[in-house]
């Protein structure tokens, strides 16, 4: 499969936006996708977002959506509460992430959670597990999780995630030609270090795929933003 | 609702005091994204009325009394702007604040899926800023509008019409002089798509026949409502059908 085709039409071009509720035809030997349910024989939309289609699955690429935490996600937190043996996280779900004592850094002591990790700190964790009402549990076991000290953490809709950076490309030419080192998370927010001059290419960079991040006719113009050499 | 005396509401044409006929609604105008910071906006323009809606979440549902663990809860929140009304309204809630919050949850329910995300909230605040009658109407046309554009997962969505009666004559979206001294008024909420009915009120008498020349004016109105919700939907998020 080509990379355009990899892509499953979600470049913009002939992009068909679909609305909550909009029939999707007949159900009959077509897979469910992500923002599709069956009904009577009829596949309905229950997402706005771009319709994916390709001969096995029906699917809408949401235009909106809050980030729903999966095990395994590498994601950026930040401490919102302490506890005396564990912390809860603001991962960018609906709900907070538990970060116990036992999963975090370094050795703490039960009541001294509040002296390795305080509220307001940034930590790069990775989702552990996930319970059926969306709870989770991250660990800060594992290579590279840590608590972020330096850079700044910028926000992307989650949504463009995928649509962004499924090829390693875009994120490889931004940190080149930004000169930043940058931690992509799949909760929709990145780390990104380097000097002032180099990160506020950056900041603006993101800024404009913000103002952006609605319309799917633009695809193509965010991923030229983000691989654009900047001077 | 007494009726208005002597006063002709409607002429012997069928023409109304605004010059539009018995199934005709007031000019609509729909957009969405008004709102940057919200997941979700939208504003309705029904003739004078003037409704903005916003969404927030799913979020952690607070305090946690009012979470269901099995589903999320929709938080709705109607409030008419302290101007406007000619009369200045007291701000904060009252008791039609109350009902009004209580009947759009109840609509929006119905075709929200609320059972991805238990344990959460769904804040919909609708904010009226200038009223004319049939503002209920508008307020959930607008949340409905908002809830897809915050990527809310929803079944259909919901759009609100209202039918009454002035002088003895069934006609479709009430303006305030009718609303004030017709004789009926009957709003309904109903799935743009499945035509499945999720909100019925009724104030005054209606006789059955009356009632169902009410239904069909709403049933008749609730289509090119619909295209101008998708079009402010498709305007918003880039889309090029």
């Amino acid at each position: 499969m080509s990379d355009q085709n990899a892509r499953g039409g979600r470049d913009g071009r002939g992009t068909r936006l679909v609305t909550p509720g909009a029939s999707l035809g007949a159900s009959e030997g077509r897979r469910i996708g992500h923002g599709v349910v069956e009904n009577e024989g009829q596949l309905i939309a229950v997402k706005l977002g771009a319709l994916i289609e390709n001969e096995e699955e029906v699917s809408v690429i949401p235009s909106h959506t809050r980030y729903t935490p999966r095990p395994g996600d590498l994601v950026i937190g930040v401490v919102e509460a302490v506890q005396s043996n564990l912390w809860f996280l603001d991962i960018n779900a609906p709900f907070n992430a538990l970060l116990p004592m036992s999963l975090g850094p370094g050795k703490a002591e039960f009541g001294g959670a509040r002296n390795v990790l305080n509220v307001g700190n940034t930590v790069l964790c990775r989702i552990q597990e996930v319970d059926e009402t969306h709870s989770s549990v991250v660990t800060m076991k594992g290579l590279g999780l840590r608590r972020i000290d330096s850079g700044i953490v910028e926000a992307i809709p989650p949504h463009l995630m995928q649509s962004l950076f499924s090829d390693s490309n875009v994120l490889k030419s931004l940190k080149s030609s930004t000169d930043c080192r940058i931690i992509l998370a799949d909760n929709g927010r990145m780390w990104v270090d380097g000097d002032s001059k180099s990160m506020s290419n950056v900041i603006s960079k993101l800024e404009q795929i913000r103002a952006m991040s609605r319309d799917f006719s633009s695809l193509e113009s965010m991923v030229e933003i983000l691989q654009t050499e900047v001077y | 609702m007494g009726g208005y005396g002597d006063v002709q509401m409607i002429d012997e044409n069928g023409i109304r005091v605004d010059g539009r006929t018995a199934g005709e609604i007031r000019p609509v105008s729909i957009n969405a994204g008004i709102i940057p910071v919200a997941d979700g906006s939208a504003e309705v323009i029904w003739g004078t009325n003037h409704v903005i809606a916003a969404v927030y979440g799913p979020m952690e549902a607070h305090p946690r009394k009012i979470q269901k663990q099995d589903r999320a809860v929709l938080d709705v929140r109607y409030n008419m702007a302290p101007f406007s009304t000619t009369d200045r309204i007291r701000p904060g809630f009252n008791r039609r604040s109350r009902e009004i919050s209580k009947v759009t949850a109840e609509a929006l329910e119905s075709v929200v899926l609320t059972e991805l995300y238990p344990r959460s909230k769904i804040r919909v605040e609708i904010e009226v800023i200038t009223a004319e009658a049939g503002t209920r109407c508008a307020g959930i046309t607008a949340a409905s509008v908002a809830l897809a554009d915050a990527g809310i997962p929803m079944t259909d969505m919901v759009i609100s019409v209202a039918s009454g009666k002035i002088n003895g004559v069934v006609v479709c979206d009430l303006n305030k002089e009718e609303d004030n001294y017709g004789e009926a008024d009957l709003p309904m909420g109903v799935c743009a798509n499945s035509g499945e009915l999720v909100f019925l009120q009724m104030d005054g008498d209606l006789s059955p026949e009356e009632f169902q020349i009410a239904w069909d004016y709403n049933m008749e109105a609730i289509a090119p409502v619909h295209e101008m919700m998708i079009d402010a939907l498709k305007r918003s998020n880039g889309g090029d059908e």
